[in-house]
């Protein structure tokens, strides 16, 4: 084993001892000493583009840019002077030179760290003027793309590369003409992009931003002729609380379900009976592909960036994806078949909302795959969490003191199998609970699988059922789900069901999740634990824990599916994938 | 299956590139770093082509497996590489220092406005395109003109009507 050195430096008169090779940034951060940065990211490389973070160093002529720049025995740094103040606001000026003034109208007004950076490094005044860059704005898909916003900080083409393994944007072009784009500089829509909104997540300003469907909800809603319902996925109870001031991690179920009744929607169901529905019909999928040896290992397909990236990076592994439909297209589906019959509605009168932490999921919802016969989509509009907090502050609903309402019945009916969807290793675990008393018809003791949670990229277990040994995978971030999935090609490992989730550790990050409170980032595993704890203990509290013991599910089959995987669920709660062009490189 | 779906991928792109360009990918990928020889790639393919189409560059991309936004990236930053074809003729003017102080400027306003385009375009018949060199080491002929091989010296404004009719200029097709 080699030893790590250390080494010692002094960082404001402050003696600091950090491991060598680390940053001076990184060093003052050990000791909360908080050095402005922009377009440095601390879960992404480190490319030093902005120059914002510059610190002086004793014996150095000129400032040097913290982040990049490591540590040595003995230096002394400061991290303020006049020197760095005055440098730290020119660059910062010379940005918003060439940046829109149109803070007040703009969607990351309060949220973006351009502006609070401009704040407190105090520009209080404009002292340059010239031309700026003009771009048009590109609105070809979910994930909108405003060049003349950007700032070039490089986030977003650092997270598509390493952390989704996407590749789809890159610089393009140089000088004045420089902008982040992908291949051609062609739309979103015509490129590899898979919709997952990481991009979107992390952009300092609002040059990556989600399409606005607000307008719509709020046109159905005040439309007399529809009868609005909206349903929300598990993620969204533990992190809307922090669009509203609440510390990451609160879940905020009631309250949810109350101010979305205050909202004006006629009914409010949940997600969760989706994703309970999914467990049913996905785990007799794997069962009956464990008994016939076919088809192994089945992979998940929730996650619609997952989908999509799975079109088109790995075509070859469609026969391997589950056909289940995803939570929210199973419920949509039933919302406008079996309640619409229950209801005596026309299901064409009927608005489905899916309030979703996604943006892949406003791309699902547009399938040709998931249009009704009369061709409209199943799911009418989804909202990302940002948005439902826009719409609830517009509104003027005082979210903290509301009380606590219950979803409706039948369709917000769930167990606490539902609640976990949300965080990696969710889904592979409900289904768990399902299969292992499905097999063994006996009664799980231990209802928790520890092996499947936490927020690492990776995670792989085996469990026994019956005599049965079933190898697991369990990937989150589409760059750890393609170092899985080559494992499994080169015949390296061999699994019976793997999970994958496009966003790293799960849904509670996904890219419609509230821009994350002072101290804390996008892609910050702390967020990420937090947030699956808020999920993992409402599972806990409650008492009805697995999907195949939700009554509403059994009455769902009873009177109008049939058994798990009939006919008719295949009609209505089945899809299929197509390899999809561009082809991605992998 | 895995193999079916790329392979028919690779095929396609095969075809797109001429089969010298292919080997030389192929030689390449063997190499320590093979993603570092994707500039002088583009420039064989450029070569070949005259210029750089979408479907060469995407061809590059599947056969080097290099995202093509990255291929994109890299072909857009060097003014080296242009992306509409080049005309029959390509006509290319020294604007180096010496040829600049001695009126290289006003010679290609008007060999814009006679061929209606822009440095790096083509014009509408195909016949001409025009790119800017920086020095062509022979000042003493300032200001330099070279049209495919031929170098024109001292060229004047008025003369470009001339020059270029040796090649089949017609101004009416050039600039319809």
């Amino acid at each position: 084993m080699t030893i790590e050195k250390k080494v010692t430096l002094w960082i404001d008169g402050v003696k600091v001892t950090v491991p060598e090779k680390t940053t001076i940034l990184q060093a003052a951060d050990s000791i909360n000493i908080n050095v402005p940065s922009l377009c440095y990211h601390p879960d992404l490389s480190v490319i030093g583009a902005c120059r914002v973070c510059v610190v002086e160093v004793d014996g150095q002529r000129n400032p040097v840019a913290s982040c990049s720049y490591p540590v040595a025995e003995g230096m002394k740094v400061k991290t303020s002077s006049p020197l760095l103040r005055r440098l730290r606001r020119d660059v910062v000026e010379l940005i918003l030179d060439n940046h829109p003034q149109d803070c007040q109208a703009c969607v990351r007004n309060g949220t973006c760290e351009l502006q609070k950076l401009a704040y407190d490094l105090g520009v209080r005044e404009r002292l340059f003027e010239g031309e700026r860059k003009r771009f048009p704005v590109d609105t070809s898909s979910p994930v909108h793309r405003n060049p003349e916003k950007c700032i070039l900080c490089g986030r977003c083409v650092r997270v598509c590369d390493e952390v989704q393994g996407v590749h789809n944007l890159s610089v393009q072009h140089r000088g004045f003409n420089n902008v982040v784009a992908p291949a051609h500089d062609c739309k979103m829509i015509d490129s590899v992009c898979i919709h997952c909104g990481q991009c979107v997540n992390v952009c300092p300003t609002a040059a990556f931003t989600e399409q606005d469907a607000t307008e719509s909800v709020f046109e159905a809603l005040s439309n007399p002729d529809l009868h609005v319902v909206v349903h929300t996925a598990p993620a969204i109870r533990a992190t809307i609380g922090e669009g509203f001031g609440f510390r990451p991690g609160t879940p905020v179920t009631g309250k949810l379900v109350t101010a979305l009744r205050m909202a004006g929607f006629h009914k409010v169901f949940d997600t969760n009976f989706g994703a309970d529905l999914t467990i049913i019909e996905e785990s007799t999928e794997f069962l009956s592909r464990v008994q016939k040896k076919e088809r192994l290992p089945l992979i998940t397909s929730c996650s619609p960036g997952w989908v999509n990236f799975m079109e088109r990076f790995y075509p070859e592994l469609i026969p391997l994806t589950s056909t289940c439909k995803s939570p929210m297209s199973m419920l949509s589906t039933l919302l406008k078949t079996y309640y619409a019959q229950q209801m005596g509605v026309d299901p064409e009168k009927i608005f489905v909302v899916a309030v979703m932490p996604c943006t892949a999921k406003k791309f699902e919802a547009k399938r040709p795959e998931h249009m009704a016969p009369w061709g409209k989509p199943y799911t009418d509009a989804v909202l990302t969490t940002r948005e439902l907090v826009w719409m609830l502050k517009c509104l003027g609903v005082d979210f903290h003191n509301l009380e606590d309402g219950a979803f409706d019945s039948p369709l917000g009916v769930s167990s606490g199998a539902a609640d976990i969807f949300g965080a990696t290793g969710g889904v592979m675990e409900a289904a768990l609970r399902t299969a292992y008393e499905k097999i063994t018809g006996k009664e799980l003791e231990s209802l928790e699988f520890e092996t499947v949670r936490g927020v690492e990229g990776v995670k792989e277990t085996s469990i026994q059922i019956d005599g049965l040994t079933i190898n697991i995978g369990v990937a989150n971030g589409l760059q750890n789900a393609k170092n899985l999935l080559d494992r499994v090609a080169s015949g390296e490992k061999q699994y019976h069901i793997i999970e994958i989730m496009a966003c790293p550790g799960g849904c509670v990050a996904g890219g419609g999740q509230p821009y994350p409170p002072r101290g804390m980032h996008v892609l910050d595993p702390e967020l990420g634990r937090l947030r699956a704890k808020a999920l993992y203990s409402i599972d806990g509290s409650k008492s009805l824990r697995k999907s195949h013991e939700n009554p509403a599910i059994e009455l769902l089959y009873e009177n109008f599916l049939g058994a798990p995987n009939s006919h008719l669920c295949h009609e209505l709660l089945h899809t299929h994938y197509e390899p999809k062009t561009p082809r991605g490189v992998k | 299956m895995r193999n079916e779906l790329l392979q028919k991928e690779i095929d396609k792109a095969t075809a797109v590139l001429p089969e010298p360009v292919v080997r030389y990918i192929q030689d390449c990928s063997k190499k320590k770093n093979p993603n570092s020889h994707l500039i002088s790639v583009l420039h064989k393919v450029q070569d070949h082509f005259g210029f750089l189409a979408k479907e060469h560059m995407d061809a590059v991309s599947i056969l080097m497996q290099i995202p093509s936004a990255k291929v994109t990236g890299v072909a857009s930053f060097y003014h080296f590489f242009n992306f509409t074809p080049r005309g029959k003729h390509r006509v290319s003017l020294c604007m180096g220092t010496a040829c600049f102080v001695k009126g290289a400027g006003k010679v290609l306003d008007k060999l814009q406005d006679l061929l209606g385009i822009k440095v790096g375009e083509t014009s509408a018949d195909g016949l001409f395109s025009i790119d800017v060199a920086r020095c062509v080491g022979a000042c003493a002929l300032a200001p330099v003109m070279i049209v495919d091989e031929k170098v024109y010296a001292g060229v004047k404004p008025d003369q470009l009507v001339k020059i270029l009719g040796e090649y089949g200029y017609n101004p009416k097709k050039a600039k319809p």
